[in-house]
């Protein structure tokens, strides 16, 4: 009977499809379930690859019970992902552009919280012949002049920004010199990093994520150590008169326990091959 | 590039059954099929109705859908964030950065391909079997299950497709979901992420159990309607 085969073959595709949904839903314990306390931080990229939110944000959960959901976006984008009123704290590191933020009121107050510095990476060859050398302002004349290939962030991130200021110190107007040896790539840290190696470039990154990356390659850190290198982070609560849905309280507690003693310590405590990635300052005036 | 340790760390991702590795499985299951089967849901029944339906400005319609097929995932991706973001229309349901978020752009993905590859099954069926489903009375609408039915095997091709491409996107969850540990992260933005991470083996072994994973629901998929096929006649 062609009506019992039909039967037949409807219990069976009904089978597999419960058997399917039965599969994902005993795999997928909801690793939020509903109800549960978090808040969303829109943060950088070098925070999230450097490894530092897997080790201190299990901490501050085990102490206030609140889940971070990290959104790890350039600086810029970050801004605005808080300006859109998308997250409750935003964690970044560019502070011109964090002082326009508080100016616009998104934000009531900033703290500094840690530091570390920016490197200029580049390729064991040294086409540029600026290895070892402590000055960032004279390596990037003499990538500039020898067109050495460099590669920039070009997403408007915290390290996109510090690379535009140097520049600017350094008195290359870019739009008139930038050429074929400049390489904007409009990606995040990991990214260019990864760029750079595949094209023997130079690079400026954060200490974090050099240390944390994997791929290195022919490459070395050219450049270190100039007091201009220097990179500060920040925090900020979303203002709620911008955004009245934003978690007032769990973030500020967010923001509190960053620059508590303890949240400081756990910032310091992170290291990778033995090397600290994150310098805490949160005490540090005008930082 | 060294592969021994691409197929080692792909190896050991599927041996250790690491719980934040089974959860992005999982995650990614989740979504996706569920995309899927919302796709099919409206796609099914409003693919055969475009099928057999005339009205004036059907071709346009047709062709729109057909090219929709190729709608880049990333625009997908915008459009669902500016929608859902707090300050868009949808805002308040607070929505971005969430598996339904996720979930709402990858159907928007699938859908065209579902509408698509119906619509073209059922007419063909349609040209084919219209006497005959006339002479027992099903005319118009009416016929739509039917043909369904008869379709079944070519439908299920197009639902599979719908899957391979929500299953292999990274543009729309990435902007939409955020990339979120543990909430909002699946196979192909981790893949992302480790590749940014400089974690090329990692980022590849994933890929190798993506591939894999997508190769057994297709082996599924093709087993029970080569079953189905021998019972049905």
């Amino acid at each position: 009977m062609i009506a019992t085969r039909r039967l037949l073959l409807i219990a069976g595709f009904s089978a597999a499809f419960a058997g399917l949904a039965l599969a994902q839903t005993t795999t997928v314990a909801p690793p939020a379930a509903a109800g549960t306390r978090f808040i969303t931080v829109s943060s950088t990229t070098s925070t999230q690859d450097s490894g530092l939110f897997g080790h201190i944000l299990p901490l501050f959960q085990a102490r206030t019970g609140i889940e971070v959901r990290v959104v790890s976006q350039g600086t810029g984008q970050a801004l605005d992902t808080a300006r859109r009123g998308d997250a409750d704290v935003v964690f970044v590191h560019a502070k011109a552009q964090e002082e326009k933020f508080l100016a616009e009121g998104f934000a009531l107050e900033r703290k500094p919280v840690m530091y570390n510095d920016f490197v200029l990476i580049g390729p064991k060859s040294d086409p540029a012949g600026v290895a070892g050398t402590k000055d960032i302002v004279a390596a990037l004349k003499a990538i500039q002049e020898k067109g050495a290939p460099f590669v920039s962030r070009g997403d408007k991130s915290g390290t996109h920004s510090a690379e535009l200021a140097l520049w600017k110190v350094a008195g290359i107007d870019l739009d008139q010199k930038k050429g074929s040896w400049y390489r904007d790539i409009g990606q995040g840290m990991g990214a260019a990093l990864n760029t750079a190696g595949g094209m023997a470039a130079y690079v400026l990154s954060d200490r974090g994520t050099w240390i944390s990356f994997k791929n290195r390659g022919d490459l070395v850190i050219a450049v270190e150590g100039d007091r201009r290198l220097f990179n500060q982070y920040g925090v900020m609560a979303v203002n709620p008169a911008k955004h009245p849905h934003v978690k007032v309280n769990d973030g500020q507690a967010f923001v509190n326990w960053l620059i508590s003693p303890e949240g400081q310590k756990a910032i310091a405590d992170y290291k990778i091959d033995g090397q600290q990635l994150f310098f805490p300052n949160a005490t540090q005036a005008g930082a | 590039m060294d592969f021994a340790a691409i197929f080692k760390a792909a190896f050991a991702l599927v041996v250790g059954l690491d719980p934040g590795f089974l959860a992005i499985v999982g995650l990614s299951l989740r979504v996706t099929l569920t995309a899927v089967l919302i796709a099919g849901l409206i796609g099914l029944p409003l693919g055969a109705a475009l099928a057999l339906a005339r009205f004036p400005g059907r071709s346009v319609v047709i062709v729109c859908l057909n090219a929709l097929m190729g709608l880049p995932p990333v625009v997908a991706g915008l459009f669902v964030f500016l929608l859902l973001s707090r300050s868009g229309p949808l805002g308040p349901l607070g929505l971005l950065f969430t598996p339904t978020a996720m979930i709402a752009a990858q159907v928007i993905l699938v859908l065209p391909i579902v509408i698509a590859l119906t619509r073209q099954t059922v007419e063909d069926l349609w040209s084919e079997y219209r006497d005959h489903l006339r002479s027992v009375g099903l005319e118009g609408m009416r016929a739509i299950p039917t043909l369904l039915f008869d379709g079944r095997f070519a439908l299920a091709t197009a639902l599979l497709a719908g899957f391979g491409r929500a299953s292999a996107e990274v543009g729309a969850v990435l902007i939409v979901g955020g990339n979120i540990a543990g909430y909002t992260r699946t196979m192909t933005t981790t893949i992302t992420l480790e590749t940014s991470k400089g974690d090329l083996p990692l980022a590849l072994g994933l890929g190798l159990v993506l591939i894999a994973l997508t190769l057994a629901i297709n082996a599924v998929a093709f087993g029970a309607s080569r079953i189905g096929a021998r019972y049905a006649g």
